[in-house]
Order: structure tokens, then C-alpha cells, then sequence
């Protein structure tokens, strides 16, 4: 009865073309998004921030820009993790040789870095589609995270290619606990996120769209497919990149490049698919479901053991881990293909009716 | 079918066809061995409605996928407001104004029909990536300008209450007048419909005819249609050629083509 | 010139295990139309499905192959009833990510059921060079190199047979061309998959059991299967000639590359702009950028189609 839209009249294209034009939505996400911003850094503690907020972000974040190219572009891509890599290693190249660079421009050029690669990788999907373009995208999975490991100038000759984060310092103040780190992350995610809605609302995503349902006949009206797909490659892989960095500079603290691997990349387009290709809202519920699951299937794995007194074998928790993201992802594509989002939304529809049936 | 289009031909006088405006000169297409159109010459006219009509497989929709530039043919040119074309390419046919739908529709599914619309507003867009991802000032206001657009041609195609289903939940005849809308949003000069009412009940066809002669009578556009019921064409047509095999076989107003031997040998079933 | 050829020996019989699992790839696209990303996963599972059998229940060679064999059938036609089925009709990419899925689900249950640790695999054959050819050729040839590229060829011959001159090849390459039209002459769509799913596991299988007495049974496994992938860009996708050829093509360029690219790069690198750079490790990637860049040049592949697109 409170989720109702009835009454609600729209008198312009404007206040029907706002981001939610639905009342109740409006307060629910400003109040989730002040939520995170005071009430969460009062009640989480650092194993919250450190172990569950910070990875669910910064993968959202990558996630984002998988699904702008997956789920709107319809360009698969098995390559996030080493975009995410290039982001890393260019922000942290950029804070070390670059004197009094802020680290939010490092940032940012840490994404550009990757958006360069990232359309460098994307040339073949000038030709090919569907899983070709996969198989060309692992091409960039195997071989940026090499180089980056063999040329050692990229880490500033340390071993193996890892690369310590700099001190995240803006404007003389350090984000040096979780808290700040966290504040930082979300802000950066949620401004990044809100990019993201308005480029698929606008002509853009609306090309990209157009060109992942059916690419003839959105030539025909006069999109350039070459350009657009090229777009989109060069925006997901900013996003990537920018989350790499993150990844680095707020998570981790210290990453090698061979932690980029091909393990990183299905991880987050299995976030993609469980949580809805295409959409905003979906990258963030696949990123919390695939960062809870595992820690989740821990605790419950180990209660099962504790009360059963059944031993379970060496490496059984990241074995079952696997078999579960596996089944899951065969049933999320058989049952709901577009994934946790189209849940929320057939929810939302019934607590539209709620409490009558039709 | 009988809709008296005559009469809204006769008696609106701002339709008045005009000089050349297309023509296509000595087409040939094949594909690998097959040929699909062999030395195909005609003329379109401004502000006329011209139908390609045919057995199947005749070669009508690989014509119309000529002019656009989706296929290339191996011979022939394309002249197009006095500039002459080896090779058509979709861009630049539908930055000339040529805007089109397809046999089997061609919508993007995923999308509402108002997206779906919006998108052939794309060539008269032009703000920026990060004042999109901003949506702020300009690219706002484009965006509203153009809404309101597409909400004229929504009204007009009587689709107001479906604006925001994705088309693909849509039935066929709705989905057929949601592709139309899309190619209108684009303002076209030349507007080239395979085959508008295929699979069409009679009231969804006389719907599409009078869209089509509404189109053509308040914006002037030129069109070019395919269509298999000869009702419809010889009503609402002005000129018609007719392809069988990939050749020309008749080309003139619908009276000159009902009386052609050849057009008559080919739907009846001549022996070749 | 001795030691080239020895390079070039070595990457063509690598090739051909390349090929062995591009094999299975091509089976199942050419039936289904579905791009089998757990063809990697199935040929791990199926290695350490022999050896668990064998260590479990010292079984024998000929008793564990069968046995295996049952275990790759009945996966076949269960992933058929579980995945396939219900997804008919969807876009590829769909079936694509959903074998994903199956690789990972795969790939966790085989280490569940039978344990994590690396194994020795022993089919009796010895990875020495053959003495004929060591004398009058002076040429490091392995016995079991030789003997898997002699299986891979059995194997291929026996598909074309099986392809060309049987009722049910006939029956799946009707569906390959056309899955309704196949349906509307009584071809029994749902049967034809299973049995090309448990082929595939047959070729898994084999595949399994040669890379695993040659490397060791382990999760890596599932890496170099990944492989088959430029291996079915350079060959195209529907052609069991393409498979073997590109096949034998990404084993000798890579393992040619991997001797003698890295120095003479460093070489050049430390000539002209002095920097020193240890580039080993080509292996790693050069199958994949081989495929990226054949697949700009010519992206239907070697012996692939080129489709029309009709509108």
C-alpha cells in the first residue's frame, strides 16, 4: 500500500524522463545512499569495511563497466581482470613518476591507461562476434598481465611485478583507516554508477543497445556500429580500469599482476549474469551475491562440520564454492536470464498491487 | 479493398510529384554464383508512393537493401539527389535521408518502443559522451526536445499506451507499426517499407495504408514500398515495377502494369 | 637446423593434443551449434575420473576406460537433459556462458569426488626418444608423442567415418544445418544431442588420458585445454580438418616462438633502446594473439564458411 504510484501524475517529459520518476523510489535510494554514507561507518566494524563493503564496491564498480559492454553492447568479454590490471599499474605509475600528481587524477588516468588498451582490444570486434570476440578477449587476459610482469618498469622493478599502492592522500587529508577508505570508494562508485544510468538513458546507450539487438538494421538508421562498439569497449574498460585501481590503491593495498587472472575476469562476469545483463541495479545485487556467497557457504560449511563432526577435505570450501557459482550460473540463465534485477522488478511490481492480487 | 484513396489523392492539393529523386541504373547483385538482381534500372519521384512488387524470391527486398547500402552490388550506380554512388553504404543513406523497415521486423527487442523510436532520432543528436553521462544542460535538453518528437509520432501511430513495454512483448501488427515509427522519428526524405502489412488482419492493413498515405500527404515523403497484397498496391501506389527472377519485367502506373503480358505470365506461372 | 626440427617435431605433436580437444569443440558446435567452453573441464574430469578409478579400485587399463567411458555417456546425456534442453532456442552467447557455468561446476565436482592432488598417469608408453630416428636422423623424437599424434589420427578417421557413412552422422549433420528442418523429417533432435555430447566425452576422454600420462593429471589441465581455442579460431569452428590443422599450426608456432622469439626480442631490445628484459613465458599468450590477429585477416578461419547475413 506505501509502494504506489497512483496520484503521482506527470505533467512533463522532464519529470517523466527523471531517474526514478517513481516517488517512493526516489526516497529509497537517497536514503540508502545516506544510510551508507553516516550509518554504516557508525555500526560496520573493519572486518565489514576490509573483508565485505570494499571488494562488494570496487567489484561493482567492475561489474559496471562488464555489463556496459556485455549487457548493453552485447560484446562478451572474457578480459575484465586485466583491464582492471592496466587501470592499477598505470594509476600507481602515474603517482610514482608524475611529482604532486592528486591521486584522484591518477585515478582517472589510471582508467584512460585501460580505455586505451581496452578499444586496442576491441578492434576484432570490428569483425567478429559473440564468443570469437571471448577468445580474443582472453588474448588480452594472457598477455597484459606477462607484460606487465616482464617489463619490470611497470612495478618499479620489485619482484614478480607487485606494485605497493601509494598513500591515498587528498587535499592533505589521508584516507588511511577502512572508513575513510570505504568513504572514498563509495563516493567514487556511487558518482561513477549515476554516469553510467545516464549514458544508457542517453543516445548512447540507446546505440549501444540497438547495436547488441540487431546491428543491420541500427546501421540503417544510421548508427555507426564501428564507433559505437569502439565506445563502448573504451568506457567499459575505463570503469574497469578505475575499479583495478581502486582495487590496489583502497582494497588491497599491494596487488601483483598475476593476481589479474582469468579466475578475476569469470568472477565478475558471473557477478553480470547473476546479477541482470544489462543493468545498473543488477551489477551492484550480482557483486554483493557473489562476494557474500563464498563467506556465507564458509560459515555454513563449517557449522555443518562443527555439528556432524564430519571432517571435510583439504581445499573442500573452495571446491564447493565452484561447483556452487557453476550450478548457479546454469540456473539463473535457464530460470531468470536477466538475473537478480528482474526479480527486484517482478517484487516491486507485486508490492505495486500489494495488497490485492491484481 | 476498397478505401477511396483516390480521393485523397485527387483532393489534396499540397501532393504534387515532383522531379527525379532516386534512380537506380544497371543493378546487379549475386551472391557467391546466385544472381539476385540483373541489370535493374528505374526512377523514383519526389512525393510519389512507388511499389516494387514480385513473385517471391524475386529479388524486391535485395533491391531496397541496394538503395540503403546493407548489400552491394557487383554493377550499377545509385544516384541520389544528382550525387552518383557505386557503393551505398547505411550511413551515409540515412544521413541523405533515407530511413527504412524490414520484411521480418527489425526492432531491437530489448528496448521500449520508446527507445526503440527514439533511436531513429540518432542522426539529429549530437551532444557529447560526458555531457551524457553528466545528463546535464544540453544533452538534457535534447533529449526532452526530441521526446517530444517522438511522443508526435507516437500519437500519430495511436501506440501511446505500449511507449514504454519493450517491443519484443508486443504482437506482430503493433511491433510493424512501432518499426514504421522508428523510420518516421528519422524525418526521412525516402522512406523504403518492405512489405508494411505482411501478416496482417484487414483492419491492421487499412490502419497501415492510411499511416502511409498520411505520411506521404502531410510530410510529403517519397516512399518506396514492397507489398504482396495487389489491393493495397494498386490502390495506393502512383507508379509500380515489377521483378521476377532478379529481372524487370514491367514499370508504370498500376493500370499499365495490370494490362503488362509478362507481369500477367509471371503470377500466373508461365513456363520460363 | 637439427634442433629446429626438434622445436618443430615437438610443437606439431603438441599440436595434435590441441587438436584432440578442439575435436570435441567441433562436434558439439557442428550438432548443437553450442560453443562447449567445458570441453576443458570434461576432458579433466575425465582424466582423473580413469585415474580415481584405477587407484580406488586398482582396476586395470581395460577396465577403467570403460567404466570411464559409461561415466563421460551418462554426463553427456545429462548435461543435455539438465542444460540444453531448456535453453533450446536461446541466443549462443546464452549457451556460451551457461557452459561456462558447466566448466566451473565440472571442474569443482572432479576435484570433490576425487581430490585435489596432482596424479601420475601410466599408460605404458615411455616419453623417450625413438632410437631409429635418434641414429640415422640424429632427431629427438618421443615415443609418445609419436603414439598420440598415431590415436589422434585412429580417432579423426573413425569421426569421418562416423560423420560421412553412418545414419545417425547423417542425421547430425541434418541437424547442424538446420535444427527445425531436421526436427520436421523425424529426426530425433534430443537423441542426437545426447549422443554427441557423449562422443565428445569419448574425445574427452581420450584427450584426458594423453594429456594426463604426459603431464600429470591436475587442475592445469583445464588451462591448456583453453588452448583449443585459437586452435578452432585458425580452423574455424565446424570443420574436423580445421581442428587438427589448426591444431598442429598453434603447437609448432608457440613452441617456436617460445625458443626463439624471447631472445632474439631481448637481443634487440638490449641493442637498440638498452633495455634488458627477460621475455620468456610466450607460451602463455601467443596461441591467443596468433588467433586475434588471424582473426582480422580472416575471421571465418582456414576451413570455415563465410555466412551471409540476409535481411
Amino acid at each position: 500500500m506505501l509502494y504506489r504510484e497512483s496520484g503521482q501524475f506527470k505533467t512533463s517529459y522532464a519529470a517523466d524522463q527523471q531517474l526514478f520518476p517513481i516517488l517512493q523510489d526516489r526516497a529509497a535510494v537517497l536514503a540508502l545512499l545516506a544510510f551508507a554514507l553516516v550509518g554504516v561507518p557508525l555500526v560496520a566494524t573493519d572486518y565489514w569495511f576490509t573483508a565485505i563493503l570494499m571488494p562488494f564496491l570496487v567489484f561493482s564498480l567492475a561489474t559496471l563497466g562488464l555489463n556496459i559492454l556485455t549487457g548493453y553492447a552485447g560484446q562478451l568479454s572474457l578480459g575484465t581482470a586485466a583491464f582492471m590490471a592496466v587501470g592499477a599499474v598505470a594509476a600507481y605509475n602515474f603517482q610514482l613518476r608524475v611529482p604532486g600528481i592528486p591521486i584522484l587524477v591518477s585515478f582517472m588516468l589510471g582508467g584512460l591507461s585501460a580505455a586505451a588498451v581496452g578499444v586496442l582490444f576491441g578492434l576484432p570486434s570490428l569483425r567478429i562476434k559473440g564468443f570469437y570476440l571471448a577468445v580474443a578477449t582472453l588474448a588480452a587476459q594472457f598477455f597484459i598481465p606477462w607484460l606487465l610482469v616482464k617489463v619490470s618498469w611497470f612495478s618499479n622493478h620489485s619482484a614478480s611485478g607487485v606494485i605497493t599502492a601509494q598513500p591515498v592522500v587528498i587535499a592533505g587529508f589521508a584516507f588511511d583507516t577502512p572508513v575513510r577508505k570505504y568513504l572514498l570508494v563509495l563516493v567514487i562508485v556511487a558518482v561513477m554508477a549515476l554516469a553510467a544510468k545516464n549514458m544508457v538513458r542517453s543516445r548512447v546507450g540507446r546505440a549501444w543497445m540497438a547495436v547488441r539487438d540487431m546491428d543491420v538494421a541500427a546501421s540503417v538508421i544510421g548508427i555507426r556500429i564501428m564507433q559505437t562498439k569502439l565506445i563502448a569497449f573504451a568506457v567499459s574498460s575505463f570503469y574497469c580500469g578505475v575499479a583495478g585501481a581502486l582495487y590496489a590503491f583502497a582494497y588491497l593495498g599491494s596487488v601483483e599482476p598475476d593476481g589479474f587472472n582469468l579466475d578475476l575476469s569469470f568472477r565478475i562476469l558471473f557477478m553480470v549474469i547473476i546479477g541482470g545483463v544489462g543493468s545498473i541495479l543488477g551489477s551492484f545485487l550480482g557483486a554483493a551475491f557473489i562476494t557474500l556467497l563464498p563467506i556465507l557457504l564458509e560459515v555454513i560449511l563449517t557449522d555443518v562440520t562443527a555439528m556432524t563432526g564430519i571432517a571435510l577435505p583439504p581445499g573442500f570450501i573452495s571446491m564447493a564454492q565452484l561447483v556452487v557459482f557453476g550450478a548457479l550460473i546454469i540456473f539463473f540463465l535457464i530460470v531468470e536470464p536477466h538475473g537478480l534485477a528482474r526479480l527486484w522488478q517482478i517484487g516491486k511490481e507485486k508490492l505495486r498491487l500489494w495488497p490485492f492480487p491484481h | 479493398m476498397s478505401m477511396s484513396t483516390d480521393e485523397v489523392h485527387a483532393h489534396n492539393p499540397a501532393r504534387r510529384i515532383g522531379d527525379t529523386v532516386l534512380s537506380v541504373e544497371n543493378i546487379s547483385l549475386a551472391f557467391g554464383g546466385v544472381k539476385a538482381l540483373t541489370d535493374i534500372s528505374f526512377d523514383v519521384r519526389a512525393r510519389e508512393i512507388r511499389a516494387i512488387i514480385g513473385p517471391n524470391g524475386a529479388g524486391k527486398s535485395s533491391m531496397l537493401n541496394c538503395i540503403n547500402g546493407v548489400y552491394r552490388p557487383q554493377q550499377g550506380v545509385i544516384r541520389l539527389d544528382g550525387q552518383s554512388f557505386r557503393r551505398m553504404d547505411p550511413h551515409k543513406a540515412a544521413s541523405m535521408g533515407i530511413a527504412r523497415t524490414f520484411q521480418n521486423i527489425a526492432l531491437f527487442k530489448g528496448m521500449s518502443v520508446l527507445d526503440n523510436i527514439m533511436t531513429g532520432r540518432n542522426l539529429k543528436m549530437s551532444s557529447n559522451l560526458l555531457l551524457q553521462a553528466l545528463y546535464v544542460g544540453p544533452n538534457r535538453r535534447e533529449e526532452l526536445e526530441h521526446r517530444e518528437k517522438v511522443e508526435h509520432i507516437i500519437d500519430f501511430l495511436q501506440i501511446e499506451s505500449v511507449r514504454k513495454t519493450p517491443v519484443g512483448r508486443l504482437p506482430y501488427g503493433v511491433q510493424k507499426r512501432v518499426e514504421l515509427g522508428r523510420a518516421l522519428a528519422a524525418e526521412p526524405r525516402l522512406l523504403l517499407l518492405d512489405e508494411p502489412m505482411a501478416g496482417m488482419n484487414m483492419e491492421e492493413k487499412q490502419d497501415m495504408c492510411r499511416f502511409i498515405l498520411d505520411v506521404n500527404d502531410e510530410f510529403g515523403t517519397t516512399i518506396v514500398l514492397i507489398e504482396h497484397d495487389m489491393g493495397v498496391v494498386m490502390d495506393i501506389s502512383d507508379r509500380v515495377v515489377v521483378l521476377d527472377y532478379g529481372k524487370k519485367i514491367g514499370d508504370g502506373t498500376p493500370d499499365e502494369v495490370r494490362g503488362n503480358q509478362a507481369v500477367i505470365d509471371a503470377y500466373l506461372g508461365v513456363a520460363h | 637446423m637439427n634442433f629446429f626440427f626438434e622445436v618443430l617435431i615437438g610443437g606439431l605433436l603438441a599440436g595434435v593434443m590441441y587438436s584432440l580437444v578442439a575435436l570435441g569443440f567441433v562436434l558439439i558446435y557442428k550438432a548443437s551449434g553450442v560453443f562447449n567452453f567445458a570441453q576443458g573441464a570434461m576432458v579433466f574430469l575425465a582424466a582423473l575420473t580413469f585415474v580415481g578409478l584405477q587407484e580406488k579400485f586398482g582396476l586395470p587399463l581395460w577396465g577403467a576406460f570403460p567404466l570411464t567411458l559409461g561415466v563421460m555417456v551418462l554426463l553427456g546425456i545429462g548435461i543435455e537433459r539438465v542444460v540444453l534442453r531448456p535453453l533450446v532456442n536461446q541466443p549462443q552467447i546464452t549457451l556460451f556462458m551457461a557452459t561456462i557455468g558447466l566448466a566451473f561446476f565440472l571442474e569443482g565436482i572432479a576435484q570433490i569426488v576425487w581430490g585435489t592432488d596432482v596424479r601420475r598417469l601410466d599408460l605404458g608408453l615411455q616419453d623417450e626418444p625413438i632410437e631409429s630416428i635418434m641414429t640415422n636422423f640424429n632427431l629427438l623424437v618421443s615415443k609418445f608423442d609419436l603414439a598420440a599424434a598415431f590415436v589422434a589420427g585412429v580417432l579423426v578417421a573413425v569421426l569421418a567415418v562416423f560423420f560421412n557413412k553412418t545414419r545417425i552422422g547423417r542425421a547430425l549433420r541434418a541437424v547442424a544445418d538446420d535444427h527445425q528442418a531436421a526436427l520436421a523429417v523425424g529426426i530425433p533432435l534430443k537423441q542426437i544431442w545426447a549422443i554427441v555430447w557423449s562422443v565428445a566425452g569419448f574425445v574427452a576422454l581420450v584427450a584426458g588420458l594423453l594429456w594426463g600420462a604426459r603431464n600429470g593429471v591436475q587442475f592445469a589441465l583445464t588451462f591448456v585445454a583453453l588452448k583449443a581455442l585459437p586452435v578452432l579460431i585458425l580452423g574455424g569452428f565446424e570443420s574436423v580438418l580445421g581442428a587438427i590443422v589448426g591444431g598442429l599450426i598453434v603447437g609448432a608456432s608457440e613452441k617456436l616462438a617460445e625458443v626463439y622469439l624471447p631472445a632474439l626480442m631481448s637481443e634487440f631490445l638490449l641493442k637498440h633502446y638498452d633495455i634488458s628484459i627477460n621475455l620468456a613465458g610466450i607460451e602463455g599468450w601467443f596461441a591467443y594473439m596468433l588467433a586475434l590477429v588471424f582473426l582480422l585477416v580472416r575471421p571465418e578461419g582456414l576451413f570455415g564458411e563465410r555466412h551471409i547475413d540476409r535481411v
